[in-house]
């Protein structure tokens, strides 16, 4: 990290000894807050993971209504989205203004594409009345899960005490997961973006450069984050089933 | 016109005006404000309190209190006295005004963020608050299901105030982190940081790790309450007891929260009062981390009988039983520190002694808590209430109050009165001691607790109780008429008023806007009494 | 010695003991209580005594540069290390024998409601302590009960303090507890986990009666034919779903308003409006209570929509119209 040169505004704040350690404490900063965030999604993890072993079939069926080609999109979208999103970072540090406001200007496309992948996917379940609790309305859902615990019980000696009219009554749960669990983390995308688009407005202002980028390295740390919590929500909600 | 002031520059007239409080990114100054409206919300939790012995003074309703008062009052009680007094309190307070001055630093690492979460932490007041236009909450500050799913909507501010306070007491934690990683003066190792700084570091890791589990808790019982998810609910499948797991997950590492701040002050106190170096400080400050760590496995010693597997309870009684140690060894630490010390008793070592003897019996008990064939007995009655309140109260809020005494010369620039300082200390040592140890004895006769109502047999010892609870009272206002006298007409302190080793007392009374005309160079432990 | 004192100081503060569970743990109590004074005593005595010798005597006091020692350190989180595992052991020995009841333990069923205790024995007999507040919980002397219990609502609690026992009682779910009576005579039970309004009136009371007498009693009851009519259903469920917490049928006031002669009179709400108690209302007052909270009652009674069979609501609204 070099010193400031001389077309740059950027001072270090009083309080820190030099730009370096101002930005080494930005950094442990943000990878704090990032815990945090991990923790509070682990804590939503734990609990998926409680009820799918209480009650598989529930979740078996669940995944099966999800729509694998969405999500598979979905993925490829945030992927590319960090990608573009580093390479926002790499030109601002290098000082390209013009190709990081691009490469960030996509990776909030990616954000609004993702949401609206997310949008179809909401409002087709939302049609079908797959919704949480008590405005579920899809008894063919609650029906195909009695199906498949019946097959469970019938061709498996190891599932004899399965309570069907628990599952019945549970059968609802499943989406609740699902809309909890994507719903924030569809929400962090959403404040990803705002913040993504701060930071364009900066680098447009000519705010970064090689010797103070700090915010959009923290910006990209929380964009990478979010979309490492979906490489973890999805296969464990579409995939595993 | 000619300045003849020396000291004009402090931070309290560095810039004047309302604004400037509230646009203010010094940590003294964010330190100050979390103080008024700490001990505003003091006050109010404290007034409930007051109400809730009140009633329980005679058998039936007293004073026109009906149960569902009761049960509100009950609530509000604990919200305000957790989430807005006792978790905040000394972090937020003395650890925002004394840290960086502790470590020779100018700020701490964010202080916009500091700001940021002052203002956070007031929306989640507001927010609780707002609850009582909605019917308020009468679910205990506990919030167990289904009984909370079933309540009305005032329920959902509270749940959502206690969240966003939350969300203020990570960006805290997180900042006291960076600050104790990255500040530290020049040749001030780890090893020479003070006890009160180790113990606030030690509770910036629990903040940090704990506190984003309780808020996926809170908006999943929203969810189940708005949205019907089905998860703790059991008419729909769910499990009520998972939401003990998750709720008690953050909130016994959140006591831990309450009270090892609390024994950094006493480490001060002591090491001050006793003008000796302090014993075992690097025991002391491991055990903080200790603490710290083996918190966050022992959450079930809450719910031994509340279904949870035997097995389970085991696990949880014994790993209990081993966080004893670590608090213990902070007890025989200290009286070693006294141990052919210079024991002079100011207010401050008065409210340092008071903690000693109300927390050895608060953690003493704790250890009956513990014990798998004592709990089954003892939970859920009066025994806990009192267990409780003789750690956060006799623990943690006589620290505070000793802290306040101590660093109010610092602060401020003024000295208080000790003689009054002193009187607000007996009259609350006193009246603790007569408020909550008769509830040991009420929970061992068998009286539950958030009991509106109760048989004649508990009359007796539920009156002392509540004449009790009128010397706290008196207590903290002879101890806010100190504060507030000495705010108005207290003689002006030196820098160094105790003869205190840490890096505050080098700076002026009050400290310069910037902490340090210029940056202290370490060479020796913080406690270097030769 | 021991047990001089177990039973002196105990039962200065501890409930009669009622079972040897009880005395078992009044042990404990006491042994937990003596070791903590005697730590109490030297810690804070040791503070105590070192306040008065090193009181400071001038302002330029020098003081012995005392850091650490290792060995002392070690040897003061040894020990109470040891002394809190054998209080763990002794806890846990206590705990089983709590877990671990006799496999020829009489059960009897109970549901804890909002805030009510129903009971229910294998004889068929079956009451709830509302409106019946002098009936008890009679068991035998000497013989093994388990209660098996669940919640029709909320989290309970059901604890004897005389039994030194509890266990919370959780909606959808079974939990148990169990106890043998040594002693004749009533003991007392309260709710313990917080559960609304009346969390703090709904006690119940244990009756342990001799062996024989019991026996006696458990032979003589015969339960009574259902008449099979759907008031009578309704008068079943009136009882087994708790409404008698609230709600009379005798023209007294409980919490609620009482159930005798609503049927069809006129009602003033809290809002200020006013009705008919048609089947409609009371249909909706069942399954919706917070819709219409008649005037000078409070908003307390449980949301039943979700929680009870269409047929069930029927039954209680023909049972009620029986009420003249």
């Amino acid at each position: 990290m070099n010193t400031a040169s001389k077309e740059s505004h950027f001072h270090h704040a009083h309080h820190f000894e030099s730009a370096a350690h101002q930005y080494s404490s930005a950094k442990q900063g943000v990878w704090l807050f990032m815990v945090t965030e991990i923790l509070m999604f682990g804590g939503l993890f734990v609990a998926y993971l409680i009820y799918k072993s209480l009650y598989a079939p529930v979740f078996h069926v669940g995944s099966s209504y999800l729509d694998v080609k969405m999500g598979t999109i979905n993925t490829f979208i945030l992927i590319t989205s960090s990608f573009t999103m580093a390479l926002g970072i790499y030109f601002n540090q290098k000082n390209e203004r013009s190709k990081a406001i691009i490469f960030l200007a996509i990776t909030i496309l990616c954000a609004l594409g993702f949401m609206l992948v997310k949008f179809f996917e909401y409002s087709h379940k939302i049609h079908l009345g797959l919704v949480p609790g008590k405005y579920f309305n899809n008894p063919e859902f609650v029906q195909k899960v009695v199906d498949f615990a019946t097959n469970m019980q019938a061709t498996s000696s190891a599932h004899q005490d399965i309570d069907i009219a628990a599952l019945k009554k549970i059968a609802p749960l499943y989406f609740g997961f699902y809309f909890v669990m994507t719903g924030l983390h569809g929400f962090h995308v959403i404040i990803g973006a705002c913040l993504i688009l701060w930071v364009t407005i900066k680098t447009a202002k000519g705010h970064f450069g090689p010797e103070y980028y700090t915010p959009v390295e923290g910006v990209g740390l929380f964009w990478h984050i979010v979309d490492l919590i979906w490489i973890y929500l999805f296969p464990l909600l579409y995939l595993v089933g | 016109m000619a300045h003849t002031e020396t000291h004009s520059h402090d931070y309290l007239n560095h810039q004047k005006g309302l604004w400037s409080w509230l646009t203010t990114i010094d940590h003294k100054r964010i330190g100050i404000m979390y103080l008024i409206v700490i001990l505003f919300f003091f006050l109010i939790g404290g007034i409930f309190a007051l109400l809730i012995r009140m009633e329980l003074f005679s058998a039936g309703p007293t004073l026109g209190i009906d149960p569902g008062t009761y049960n509100r009052l009950m609530t509000f009680h604990g919200a305000i006295m957790v989430f807005m007094v006792i978790v905040p309190g000394i972090p937020s307070i003395f650890g925002n005004f004394l840290i960086p001055i502790m470590l020779g630093a100018k700020d701490v690492a964010f202080p916009r963020l500091n700001l940021f979460s002052w203002y956070v932490f007031m929306l989640g007041a507001i927010i609780a608050f707002a609850s009582l236009l909605f019917g308020g909450a009468d679910t205990g500050w506990t919030f167990y299901t289904p009984y909370s799913i079933r309540q009305p909507n005032g329920v959902i501010f509270l749940v959502l105030g206690a969240f966003t306070m939350g969300m203020a007491s990570i960006l805290t934690g997180l900042n006291f982190i960076v600050t104790v990683h990255k500040l530290r003066a020049p040749g001030q190792t780890m090893s020479r940081i003070p006890l009160f700084v180790w113990s606030t570091y030690a509770t910036a890791i629990i903040q940090v790790l704990a506190t984003p589990v309780l808020g996926i808790t809170l908006l999943l019982l929203v969810a189940e309450k708005t949205l019907g998810v089905g998860i703790f609910d059991p008419t729909i499948g769910g499990d009520p007891v998972l939401f003990q797991h998750f709720f008690w997950f953050y909130s016994h590492p959140a006591v831990y929260i309450m009270v090892l701040p609390a024994m950094g002050i006493i480490s001060e106190l002591i090491a001050t009062y006793s003008r000796k170096t302090v014993f075992g400080y690097t025991a002391i400050a491991y055990s903080s981390l200790a603490i710290g760590a083996v918190s966050f496995i022992v959450w079930g010693h809450h719910m031994f009988v509340s279904g949870q597997s035997e097995f389970a309870g085991i696990m949880f009684s014994v790993i209990t039983m081993l966080v004893g140690v670590p608090t213990a060894i902070k007890l025989f630490n200290w009286i070693a520190t006294m141990y052919m010390g210079s024991i002079k008793l100011d207010a401050p070592m008065l409210f340092a002694i008071g903690f000693m003897f109300l927390f050895t019996i608060g953690g003493l008990t704790g250890v009956w808590l513990a014990t798998l064939g004592m709990d089954v007995h003892f939970h859920d009655t009066y025994f806990v209430v009192a267990h409780f309140h003789y750690v956060m109260v006799g623990g943690t809020l006589m620290a505070f109050t000793g802290g306040l005494f101590y660093w109010f010369p610092k602060m401020f620039g003024r000295v208080c009165n000790d003689g009054t300082a002193r009187i607000s200390w007996v009259l609350i040592f006193t009246g603790f001691n007569v408020t909550f140890f008769p509830q040991f004895i009420l929970g061992a006769m068998g009286m539950p607790r958030r009991y509106f109502d109760y048989l004649p047999q508990y009359e007796s010892l539920n009156q002392i109780s509540t004449v009790g609870s009128w010397l706290i009272g008196a207590g903290f206002l002879v101890a806010l008429f100190a504060v507030i006298h000495g705010l108005l007409r207290g003689e002006k302190a030196s820098n160094n008023p105790w003869g205190g080793t840490t890096l505050e007392w080098l700076a002026t009374s009050p400290p310069h806007h910037e902490n340090f005309e210029k940056t202290p160079i370490v060479s020796v432990g913080p406690y270097e009494y030769r | 010695m021991y047990s001089w004192l177990n039973i002196n100081l105990a039962n200065t503060f501890m409930p009669v003991e009622g079972t040897d569970l009880a005395g078992s743990v009044d042990n404990l109590y006491i042994f937990l209580l003596i070791s903590s004074l005697i730590s109490f005593i030297i810690l804070i005595g040791g503070m105590t005594a070192f306040i008065v010798k090193y009181k400071r005597r001038s302002a330029n006091d020098k003081t012995a540069y005392i850091t650490h020692n290792n060995l002392l350190e070690f040897l003061w989180s040894f020990i109470p290390f040891v002394i809190m595992m054998v209080i763990f052991y002794w806890g846990l020995i206590v705990y089983n024998e709590y877990r671990t009841p006799p496999d020829d333990a009489e059960e009897i069923h109970v549901t804890g409601r909002q805030w009510v205790w129903r009971f229910a024995y294998k004889n068929g007999y079956a009451f709830s302590t509302k409106p019946a507040n002098d009936a008890m919980v009679n068991v035998p002397l000497g013989r093994p009960i388990k209660l098996i219990m669940t919640s029709g609502d909320v989290l309970h609690s059901f604890y004897i303090p005389g039994f030194r026992n509890k266990q919370d009682v959780v909606p959808g779910r079974y939990t148990y507890l169990w106890f043998k009576a040594t002693k004749v005579g009533q003991f007392q039970v309260f709710c313990t986990e917080y559960c609304g309004l009346e969390h703090s009136n709904m006690p119940a009371k244990i009756n342990v009666m001799p062996a024989a007498e019991y026996d006696a009693w458990f032979k003589a009851y015969v339960p009574e034919a259902s008449a099979g009519g759907l008031a009578d259903r309704g008068k079943e469920l009136f009882n087994e779903r708790g409404c008698t917490a609230c709600h009379s049928v005798n023209g007294t006031r409980i919490v609620g308003p009482t159930m005798k002669g609503l049927a069809g009179a006129k009602r003033e709400f809290a809002d200020g409006s006013s009705g008919i108690a048609d089947d409609a209302y009371l249909r909706e007052s069942i399954l919706n209570s917070g819709a219409k909270i008649v005037k000078d009652y409070p908003a307390a009674m449980p949301i039943f929509k979700g929680q009870i069979e269409e047929e069930d609501v029927t039954a209680l609204i023909d049972y009620i119209k029986s009420l003249k």
